[in-house]
């Protein structure tokens, strides 16, 4: 059609568009997930509160992943989503949960205990479905031709449960980091701990897919251990075993916002050594980015629109982000 | 395996968007009717408004909750279930979604916070225009979802590579040739839909003896709105049927279950259509009124279901008798607006027992023509996924099994067996409660007359936050 390639182009908005849900709602799912821990009623409120302005705008980050994929690279939708049938499935009804409960459980307080356990149940099976949808994408999917091949369990390894569990304290993290910053007293303190603890398992799961993805994986070895690679790419690993250690002082400190910060910093270079790893595939040993792209004519017309949109977006998001900063108080949100 | 995963597929998607659009029928017209109340507020400084507008907020954050939840599930059908769907025509229609997220949802999301917990945050203009944003972003969303559903019954713009759809004319694609139709037809019944619904509220708060200011703002302003929108409807439908007709002949002939070509043809008022003889059963037909309303002459003809190769018709008595319910539900709502022309010119409007029971009893009726609406443009494009182009058994993720889609449909089911009645519980004791009779909260905002330097301090002190 055209000489213009829009393919790189979108690689970072997907890219972005992906990282941002996983950082908003990740926060978001961890805090539905830390809820369970929360000792009262009040602290629970209050908690809940926290997210209960922006948790929407987060998930519709998800939505435009979806949707973009579908748009950009749909071949990578087409093979890709009906793999993950079942682990999808579960997530799209934990999310029902976890979303319904904000509204449900201030409203009907016969069944509070019901929606206090769809809010923090449906928080972690998400939570753990997109992790398990991780690892099934890094180890591929068998592929016939355009379409899926395999069988509707194939996601489910030892690999997949291994980064399911990863993304539970990984999300734990981001949203102890969450609470820290919004909260006070009592609730902070716990969620210092808390996040204490999830950073433990960050750094564990984190050593041990880095060691695990290289051997179960030749291409993904060489990447790394190659010269020169080993010594361009070496700044990742020492980047993020720093930013594990200021996370963990900044938990343990006084900090308002560091623990927030360091998950962050965790979350991108994890995402930066996932990308280092897989790229320039989009459905791993099949299809690359090029490959798997919708024509020029799709994706030049999406991306007039897309490129004006997304930094309105972003203004926006981010002046209602600021309408409800500082701590979370008692008498703004649901009660 | 015997389960026909196409078959369980599509009763899937079926259960999955009939429970979802009930929402969209819903807040759209509410988020309309919410940014003009906060609008009227601003504007006139009268408190009833205000309490209106709240009253109808909290019921309309219960089913915007229930409407995000479920509106994720959505377009990740298409990749679980309808992968080749996706495969082949994703490079026209992925963008159409796209900008649905983009126009809409973010708008909706971002602003919903603030119109929910933020009136104590911003200024009054600013939470106006949360309303007003999240009002637009449900009409962009319409815009969007229309028009790719649009697409797939009347494909245009296109050209096809090695059996795939690729984009040639983005204009010609985005307002193909049912769209405009579609679009206002069924934003339309959106609003209409709210409407009733807020009738049927006010009527019974007005049969209570509760509240009964802010009930005769209800009932009077919203079947004024009505006295236009349901004639309008009307018409917009039968220009969207003479639309269908042109573009989607054997949708028509399901509609009507015209099995020959005939002109003067008769309207079928009821039959029970007998697909394997080709004819109808127990017809009750009135001569010449089927050529008169889908070709506006007494002597047009339509295309008999016999033209079509067996395999390409659709199934004939879901939308024919969707459709006879759609319409009927139609004439019921210009009934009940026609008595309230005769009550308000005797001026009863306000005092008339039993018409408060006809609006409380017509207060469901716009969902379930939404329904109807819904299942006879959706069963009348079979078997097509992408009219006359894609075949919806070859739209299916060719991986999946019978079983699976089992699995997968009785989980949607049970999980929105869960949340709706909830929802619905939920929303009707909020019905109940009625509005606050003062408003909650901070006063001094929310009297309808906010002084301004009580204003400005709370400003500030949202800054200092």
């Amino acid at each position: 059609m055209n000489a213009l390639n829009f393919v790189p182009v979108w690689t970072l908005i997907l890219g972005a568009g992906i990282f941002f849900y996983v950082l908003l709602d990740g926060f978001d799912l961890g805090v539905g997930m830390l809820y369970n821990f929360m000792p009262d009623t009040r602290s629970r409120n209050l908690v809940m509160n926290a997210i209960a302005p922006v948790w929407d705008g987060n998930e519709t980050w998800l939505v435009l992943g979806g949707v973009a994929l579908l748009a950009a690279f749909p071949l990578a939708f087409a093979i890709l989503i009906p793999a993950l049938y079942f682990p999808i499935l579960v997530m799209l009804l934990a999310l029902v949960f976890r979303g319904v409960a904000f509204e449900f459980r201030f409203r009907d307080a016969e069944h509070k205990t019901f929606w206090d356990h769809g809010f923090f149940y449906g928080s972690l099976i998400a939570t753990m479905a997109q992790g398990m949808m991780l690892g099934a994408f890094i180890q591929g999917f068998k592929v016939e031709g355009r379409v899926f091949a395999g069988g509707p369990l194939d996601f489910l390894t030892p690999f997949s449960v291994l980064t399911g569990i990863a993304l539970v304290f990984g999300y734990g993290l981001l949203g102890a980091g969450w609470l820290v910053l919004k909260t006070e007293d009592d609730i902070q303190a716990r969620a210092r701990r808390y996040g204490c603890v999830c950073l433990a398992g960050v750094v564990i799961a984190i050593v041990v897919v880095s060691l695990w993805t290289p051997l179960a994986s030749d291409a993904i070895f060489r990447r790394w251990f190659s010269w020169p690679n080993i010594l361009i790419l070496s700044p990742v690993p020492v980047a993020t075993a720093l930013v594990a250690w200021a996370t963990w002082r900044a938990l343990g400190g006084a900090s308002q916002s560091g623990g927030f910060i360091g998950a962050v910093g965790l979350f991108a270079l994890s995402y930066i050594g996932i990308t280092i790893s897989l790229f320039p595939m989009i459905v791993p040993h099949h299809y690359t980015l090029m490959q798997a792209a919708s024509p020029p004519g799709t994706q030049a017309f999406l991306l007039v629109g897309t490129l004006f949109l997304l930094p309105v977006i972003l203004f926006y998001s981010g002046w209602s982000y600021w309408v409800f900063r500082g701590k979370v108080r008692a008498d703004v949100g649901y009660h | 395996m015997d389960l026909d995963p196409v078959l369980l597929s599509r009763l899937q998607f079926a259960w999955v968007i009939g429970w979802h659009i009930l929402l969209p029928a819903f807040t759209v017209g509410m988020a309309s009717y919410i940014a003009i109340l906060e609008g009227m507020h601003l504007v006139t400084g009268r408190s009833v408004y205000l309490r209106i507008s709240m009253y109808w907020i909290r019921i309309f954050s219960v089913a915007f909750g229930v409407g995000v939840v479920t509106g994720v599930i959505m377009p990740f059908q298409i990749g679980t279930n309808w992968s080749r769907y996706a495969d082949t025509a994703g490079n026209v229609l992925g963008p159409l979604f796209a900008y649905e997220a983009l126009t809409a949802f973010f708008l909706e999301a971002a602003f919903l916070g603030v119109l929910l917990f933020g009136r104590k945050l911003v200024p009054p203009w600013a939470h106006f225009v949360a309303a007003l944003m999240i009002a637009s972003g449900t009409l962009f969303s319409s815009f969007w979802i229309l028009s790719a559903n649009s697409w797939m019954q009347t494909p245009a713009g296109y050209e096809i590579v090695d059996g795939r759809f690729f984009p040639k004319d983005w204009f010609a694609i985005v307002f193909n040739p049912s769209f405009p139709f579609r679009l206002t037809h069924t934003v339309t019944g959106f609003f209409v839909t709210t409407g009733f619904v807020v009738v049927a509220v006010a009527a019974w708060l007005m049969r209570k003896g509760r509240s009964v200011e802010e009930g005769r703002v209800m009932l009077s302003m919203t079947l004024w709105l009505l006295t236009f929108l349901v004639p309008l409807q009307i018409f917009l439908g039968d220009q969207h049927g003479l639309n269908t007709a042109a573009h989607q002949p054997a949708k028509v002939a399901a509609i009507e279950a015209r099995w020959d070509t005939q002109p003067s043809f008769p309207l079928t008022l009821f039959a029970i259509p007998d697909p394997a003889n080709e004819t109808n059963r127990y017809a009750i037909e009135v001569p010449y009124l089927g050529s008169l309303i889908l070709t506006h002459s007494l002597d047009g003809e339509i295309k008999g279901l016999k033209e079509f190769k067996p395999e390409d018709r659709p199934p004939v008595a879901i939308p024919f008798f969707a459709f006879r319910i759609m319409v009927g539900i139609g004439f019921l709502m210009l009934a009940v607006v026609a008595a309230s022309w005769w009550l308000r010119y005797r001026g009863r409007l306000f005092d008339s027992p039993w018409f408060f029971w006809l609006c409380m009893a017509m207060g469901p009726l716009g969902f379930i023509a939404v329904l109807a609406g819904w299942t006879t443009t959706e069963v009348g494009r079979q078997p097509w996924t992408v009219y006359g182009m894609l075949r919806t058994a070859d739209s299916m993720s060719p991986s999946l099994v019978g079983g699976d889609v089992l699995v997968s449909l009785l989980a949607y089911m049970v999980v929105y067996l869960i949340i709706y009645p909830s929802a619905v519980l939920i929303a009707a004791g909020l019905v109940r409660k009625g509005p606050a009779l003062a408003p909650e909260t901070v006063a001094p905002i929310e009297s309808g007359r906010p002084s301004a330097p009580i204003n400005i301090e709370l400003v500030q002190e949202g800054k200092t936050l």
